[in-house]
């Protein structure tokens, strides 16, 4: 019964192919921007998630001093002492703290010369922050390590000779592998020196930066709160911060940005909506007189509404299906741009915003295609007919 | 919707207006299309309207047609009066027991001549077959008996072809009342004669007719002529 309400609304549109077609293009559009910013959104997230869950979690802990130093730069005023480092110990119990210094320094590598982040600590101390990929550890105080990016871009190699800014000189015994982004330190652009030599040639009033790694992730809150307990009594003394913390920020930030991403998407959605609405509202009026005649053989207002609104639904699953098979190609190349990588994207998150951005497309068109078909379906049949 | 046909036959009386007037509210101010006209036809009747251009004719037409309802008194339908009937229960009546022959033929262009004839028959049998009667059929019964023409679009018909597509349309689900404006009007006299003889087999069968022509020897096919002057009835020969 309904397939020759269906039937026409296929002639249709197969009338005004043109028309039709760029109706469709609208909600391609709409459905490609939804579904590919949901993709990009979702595989950031992803990958801040993985890249993160690698380094484990771990409490940061740096000196309470405002804004500028939060990863303890080297302009913060204040430190951590050797004393309060005891004490984190004791709150710590069989959770390694790691104290170091952090700080930037010129550096000579033969003729090139630069500058490069330096943390300082205990030899003993850095397998647990770092993994050397090539060479050794730091034994004693001879020697450094360095982060990859710092290696390639001073081209160190195992065996080659950094000289300081004050000039002293160290020898590189091990290039760490790839960390990525960590919330503690970021050792990829960094050397990593040995705190005793360090010590020795700089005047240190404290650290910089405690790290205390959490054997259990459960126990990363009751950590934070014996910290603070025991330190921030009558005044902040000392700021924490686990990743766990900076990961939910940062999925937030990304959140954030999704949603605003969609709602650009949105934004194209709703001019291809309007653009359905006009083709639509063109339609009826063309077909004013045809309309009067179906009304006229005895068509009921109803299934004149089916007629349009089949003729709207059309066009948004045709969009939306080309769209949506689209937005695999668009959410290859954007993540492939961006995020250097495409394993993200037939994650079961990427492929829900190309069903979402599918649903938002087939919604618009029928949305669009509520107000023409009930204009349709209303109008006079004797006008209708005597239209020309 | 089948009580409004469930009468038919029981009474002789097809419709009846009882001081029916049509006005169009216009901004110049309003037309009086009908001017509280009264008027009863029976079954079986074959009825030519006639009257000059703008008296009311195709007004009347579409009153009887259900396509529109009266500005005031009352137009009783198969013992219905029409007022009280719902845009679908109009619908249903125009569908299932009116022909409508219009004088612009009306064909859908989107679909063939066999779909346009098939159309009405669809909406009413919903099941193609359960209907008894095909559109090949009627097609037949209209005098279009090339079977290659079906496929055509109806703009690729001359206007005779048109018509007699129309004629089919018109008489696919087995009206008891056929309604034709100017019928022949746009029609070469031969075709028009082959039109008129149809419509007379027709009404020979059982159908109720009425036509509206300029065409005083067209009118004379009719058994029964009404002339209309500024909506309202001068004569009437019935
Ligand atoms: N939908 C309408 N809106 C406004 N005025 C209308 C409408 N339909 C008809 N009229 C007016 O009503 C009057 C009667 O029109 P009608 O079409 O019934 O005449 P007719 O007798 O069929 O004329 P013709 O022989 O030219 O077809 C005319 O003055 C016409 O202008
Ligand atoms: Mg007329």
């Amino acid at each position: 019964m309904s397939l020759i309400f269906f039937d026409f609304a296929r002639r249709n549109l197969q009338r005004n192919l043109f028309r039709s077609l760029l109706a469709v293009v609208g909600i391609v559009i709409g459905v490609l921007a939804i579904s590919t910013l949901g993709i990009l959104g979702n595989s950031l997230t992803l990958s801040v998630t993985e890249s993160l869950s690698t380094v484990g979690d771990s409490l940061t802990v740096i000196p309470h001093s405002g804004a500028g130093s939060q990863f303890g730069g080297a302009t913060a005023q204040e430190k951590i002492s050797e004393r309060q480092v005891q004490d984190l110990r004791r709150v710590a119990g069989t959770n390694p703290v790691i104290p170091l210094y952090s700080t930037a320094d010129r550096i000579e590598v033969g003729t090139q010369k630069g500058v490069i982040s330096i943390y300082a600590m205990d030899p003993d101390d850095m397998p647990q922050l770092v993994t050397v990929e090539k060479g050794i550890y730091v034994r004693g105080n001879g020697g450094i390590l360095a982060g990859t990016r710092a290696a390639e871009e001073f081209k160190l190699k195992v065996g080659s000779q950094v000289r300081f800014a004050n000039g002293d000189t160290q020898r590189v015994v091990g290039i760490l592998e790839e960390r990525g982004i960590g919330f503690d330190i970021q050792p990829d652009f960094a050397l990593i020196v040995p705190s005793r030599w360090y010590e020795d040639r700089n005047e240190v009033k404290g650290y910089d930066q405690v790290i205390i790694k959490v054997h259990n992730v459960d126990e990363v809150d009751a950590l934070e709160k014996a910290i603070d307990e025991r330190f921030n009594r009558r005044e902040t003394v000392l700021d924490t911060f686990s990743s766990k913390e900076i990961l939910s920020s940062i999925q937030d930030v990304f959140g954030q940005i999704s949603t605003f991403t969609t709602a650009i998407g949105g934004i194209s959605l709703v001019v291809a909506g309007i653009s359905i609405l006009n083709v639509m509202m063109m339609s009826v009026t063309e077909r004013t007189k045809e309309i009067g005649i179906l009304r006229s053989v005895g068509t009921l207002r109803n299934e004149v509404r089916k007629i349009f609104i089949y003729e709207a639904l059309m066009l948004g699953l045709i969009g939306s299906v080309l769209g949506g098979l689209l937005s695999f190609g668009g959410g290859y190349l954007i993540s492939l741009l961006i995020l250097q990588t495409t394993e993200y994207l037939f994650d079961p998150t990427s492929l829900s915003s190309i069903a979402l951005g599918m649903g938002f497309g087939i919604g618009t068109a029928l949305l669009s295609g509520l107000y023409p078909a009930w204009k349709a379906s209303n109008l006079n049949p004797i006008e209708a007919l005597r239209f020309e | 919707m089948e009580t409004v046909t469930a009468t038919e036959g029981a009474d002789p009386v097809l419709l009846r207006f009882e001081e029916v007037s049509k006005v169009y509210p216009l901004p110049a101010g309003d037309v009086i299309a009908l001017d509280r006209v009264s008027l009863t036809v029976e079954r079986g009747e074959f009825i030519a309207i006639m009257g000059p251009s703008g008296s009311g004719k195709t007004t009347l037409l579409n009153l009887i047609g259900c396509l529109d309802v009266p500005s005031s008194g009352r137009l009783v339908i198969n013992s219905r009066d029409v007022a009280e009937l719902s845009d679908d229960e109009l619908t249903f009546l125009r569908r299932d027991t009116i022909g409508f022959i219009f004088q612009h033929f009306n064909l859908i262009p989107l679909l063939s001549v066999l779909e346009n004839v098939e159309y009405p028959l669809i909406l009413k049998c919903r099941d193609r077959a359960g209907c008894g009667q095909t559109p090949q059929m009627a097609l037949r019964a209209a005098g279009l008996d090339d079977e290659r023409l079906y496929t055509h679009k109806p703009n690729e018909l001359s206007g005779g072809q048109q018509q007699r597509v129309a004629i089919a349309r018109a008489l696919v689900n087995d009206p008891s009342l056929l309604l034709c404006d100017e019928p022949t009007g746009n029609l070469d006299q031969k075709t028009g004669k082959a039109i008129m003889d149809l419509l007379t087999e027709m009404n020979r069968n059982g159908k109720t007719i009425i036509m509206v022509t300029h065409d005083l020897g067209v009118a004379g096919y009719a058994t029964r002529q009404i002339q209309i002057v500024d909506g309202r009835i001068m004569e009437d020969t019935g």
